[in-house]
């Protein structure tokens, strides 16, 4: 297994969320800023509005400063909520009215130009304003000045609400965009997605081209795909083709010889020359032989690699290669026989390796038996599926038993007897594919070895 | 019997028609599929050997068209190519049994034997000697109304006494026709044969007679 890297989906997703969440804390900030200011900037225009009627109401009778406060001057501030309302009117720096110690907002304040500051008194924060104004019409002009200010109470109220709703807001935003990427993640990776599911059901051999539709940055995945399944058919079509070939170009030569030395062997009368055609016929046989079953062989290691199984009747199997061998075995008076379970069985497999496989057992069965013996083809159904084949003839030596599935690996009481062996390689390398084995033994009932395929199931 | 051999490899053809010959059967020699269409349309025969790589075509062409025309000419393909990948292909298409060049002669007869004996209907092959009647595809002989089984071995010995019958053959020769080259037996083993034949035949007026020094020959009793 490669090392993995995080799921696409999940990534994007956590990076869409972030955004969300920065864009969510930025509208947050810029809502309660933008509300903070407005409602201060209302809160400062009725100060100032206060505080100017209240100048106007500054007049010099005689000599003598009064001054008359002016209802609205108060009623206009005391619309908001439960907020305290201070003012004090000072000329020339002394306090005429109101509440001598409320403090001036500091800097000048220009004539009618107000001046705004936020400070604290007896304990409440309060957001003042300063007007001041020149009172002509008495002997000499007087300098007034009006101090209004209020405590924050409603704008706090104000400013929480506005705070609660943005905060609302941003929140919903953040989980409708969290999920809205989540939705489009999963959009964009939909194509991605179905080209792994159509990969993923393809069977081992099926290697023509994708041609799903795919969007433009998948392209040049899906094209390298595809020109990497058309090397890959045509390598494997080429091993098989070469497989083919190979077997037609080593036995058709051989084929010659072997005829022209058996033609010359019935000609030849002296013992010693029908010896030595002798030896090359059987010297012919065994390369042909191992030339077969090496081109078998490869051919079985190509098709496990690739195993595409389909349901196999293995009494079907085991009478038609019974029925192909009869004649070879016939030859030696060796009677075959065939005890298949009365009810039909089921095996998932390759049909033309497990062929392959009981074939090559049979094949060597019959080859080692003396003339006239008995083989029994047995199939016992059920966990595992077990296919026994028992002959009398000469049975494996004990040393033998394990190295035999061993690639060119014979017998030691088998030199007598043409072979390559591959044989039993190619049923063990076949069994391995189906995941069962192959199991060698003694015959129990006397004389010879019983050979089993060993199956899962059937 | 008369069998088609449709093979382009000269020796391999020569050498086969002469092992038939031997067996008493005549064989027809096509060296390319338009012969062999050629001699199918004259000639009816028991059984056709067909090779599959052809310099005029693929055999498998010719199975096809033979299949396909309803002939029941039962057909032995002769082929060299790889085990696995042709096996199914071949009977797929009709042909009733294969072998894989090279190949032994016995092997090939063997084969010939069992499909023309599954086949059943074809030509019986009976021959007659000294009141013994004898089918070579079957291996059953008679005599004086009871009839026996020959096992295979036995069979095929028969086969060469009925082919000349009161001509000597010698052991190394009958060894020939009895054993495959794979085989590792003595001469001695041909005595065995030639003992239960003669058993065999007991109740018929022929028998096989030992020529000191030369071999055997099948003789009628005096």
């Amino acid at each position: 297994m490669n090392a993995q890297l995080p799921s696409i989906r999940r990534r994007l997703v956590v990076q869409l969320a972030l955004v969300a969440a920065l864009l969510s804390v930025a509208f947050f900030l810029t809502v309660r800023g933008v509300a903070g200011n407005a409602t201060e900037q209302t809160q400062d225009s009725i100060l100032a509005a206060s505080a100017a009627s209240i100048a106007d109401a500054v007049y010099s009778d005689d000599g003598a400063v009064r001054v008359e406060l002016p209802y609205s001057a108060l009623s206009m501030l005391g619309t908001v909520s439960e907020d305290r309302v201070f003012y004090r009117v000072i000329v020339d720096g002394e306090t005429l009215t109101g509440y001598d110690d409320l403090p001036v907002p500091s800097g000048r304040a220009g004539p009618r130009a107000p001046l705004f500051d936020t400070y604290t008194y007896r304990g409440d924060s309060l957001r003042s304003v300063v007007i001041s104004r020149a009172l002509s019409g008495a002997s000499r002009p007087r300098r007034v000045e009006v101090v209004v200010a209020q405590t924050r109470l409603g704008l706090e109220v104000i400013s929480a609400r506005i705070t609660g709703t943005a905060t609302a807001i941003a929140v919903a935003f953040f989980l409708v965009a969290t999920a809205l990427s989540a939705l489009a993640a999963r959009n964009a990776l939909q194509p991605l997605n179905r080209l792994a599911e159509t990969m993923a059901r393809r069977g081992p051999k099926d290697l023509r081209p994708v041609t799903d539709e795919t969007p433009e940055e998948l392209a040049p995945l899906v094209a390298g795909l595809n020109s990497f399944m058309q090397r890959l058919g045509a390598a494997l079509t080429r091993s098989e083709d070469l497989i083919v070939e190979a077997a037609h170009r080593v036995r058709t030569p051989l084929a010659t010889v072997r005829t022209q030395a058996e033609v010359m062997h019935l000609q030849v009368e002296k013992p010693a020359n029908r010896s030595a055609l002798r030896q090359m016929i059987r010297a012919v046989d065994e390369s042909s032989r191992s030339a077969g079953q090496l081109l078998d062989h490869a051919m079985v290691t190509l098709r496990s690699d690739q195993l595409e199984t389909e349901e196999t009747d293995p009494g079907e199997l085991l009478h038609d290669v019974v029925g192909r061998l009869g004649p070879t075995a016939e030859l030696k008076d060796i009677t075959i026989r065939l005890e298949l379970p009365p009810e039909q069985t089921r095996v998932m497999g390759d049909p033309i390796l497990l062929q392959n496989a009981v074939r090559n057992i049979l094949d060597n069965a019959i080859k080692y038996s003396a003339a006239e013996t008995d083989i029994t083809v047995r199939l016992e159904p059920g966990n595992p599926c077990r296919l026994v084949f028992c002959d009398q003839g000469r049975g494996f030596a004990a040393a033998d038993i394990t190295r035999l599935p061993d690639r060119f690996s014979r017998g030691s009481n088998v030199s007598d007897v043409v072979g390559s062996g591959l044989g039993l390689t190619i049923v063990a390398d076949v069994a391995r594919a189906h995941g069962g084995s192959l199991e060698i033994a003694d015959n129990p009932e006397g004389a010879g070895a019983c050979v089993t395929l060993v199956l899962p199931s059937c | 019997m008369r069998y088609l051999l449709v093979e382009d490899n000269a020796d391999l053809a020569a050498a086969l028609t002469g092992r038939f010959a031997l067996a008493g059967h005549v064989v027809d020699h096509a060296d390319c599929l338009n012969d062999a269409e050629l001699a199918t349309r004259t000639t009816d025969y028991d059984l056709i050997l067909l090779d599959i790589m052809l310099p005029d075509g693929d055999g498998r062409s010719f199975l096809k068209r033979h299949r396909a025309a309803d002939n029941p000419t039962p057909v032995i393909v002769l082929t060299a190519r790889s085990e696995v990948s042709d096996r199914v292909g071949l009977l797929d298409l009709g042909a009733d049994d294969y072998i894989t060049k090279p190949f032994d002669y016995t092997e090939l007869e063997a084969r010939v034997r069992a499909v023309l004996r599954r086949l059943g209907g074809a030509a019986a092959n009976t021959r007659e000697f000294a009141g013994l009647s004898f089918d070579s595809t079957t291996g059953m002989i008679s005599a004086a109304g009871s009839s026996e089984q020959l096992r295979n071995r036995e069979t095929r010995l028969l086969e060469v006494f009925f082919a000349a019958p009161g001509q000597v053959f010698s052991k190394s020769h009958l060894m020939d026709r009895l054993f495959s080259f794979s085989d590792e037996v003595s001469e001695n083993a041909i005595e065995v044969y030639v003992g239960r034949l003669r058993r065999k035949l007991a109740s018929s007026e022929a028998t096989i007679e030992t020529v000191r020094g030369l071999g055997y020959r099948m003789v009628r009793r005096e």
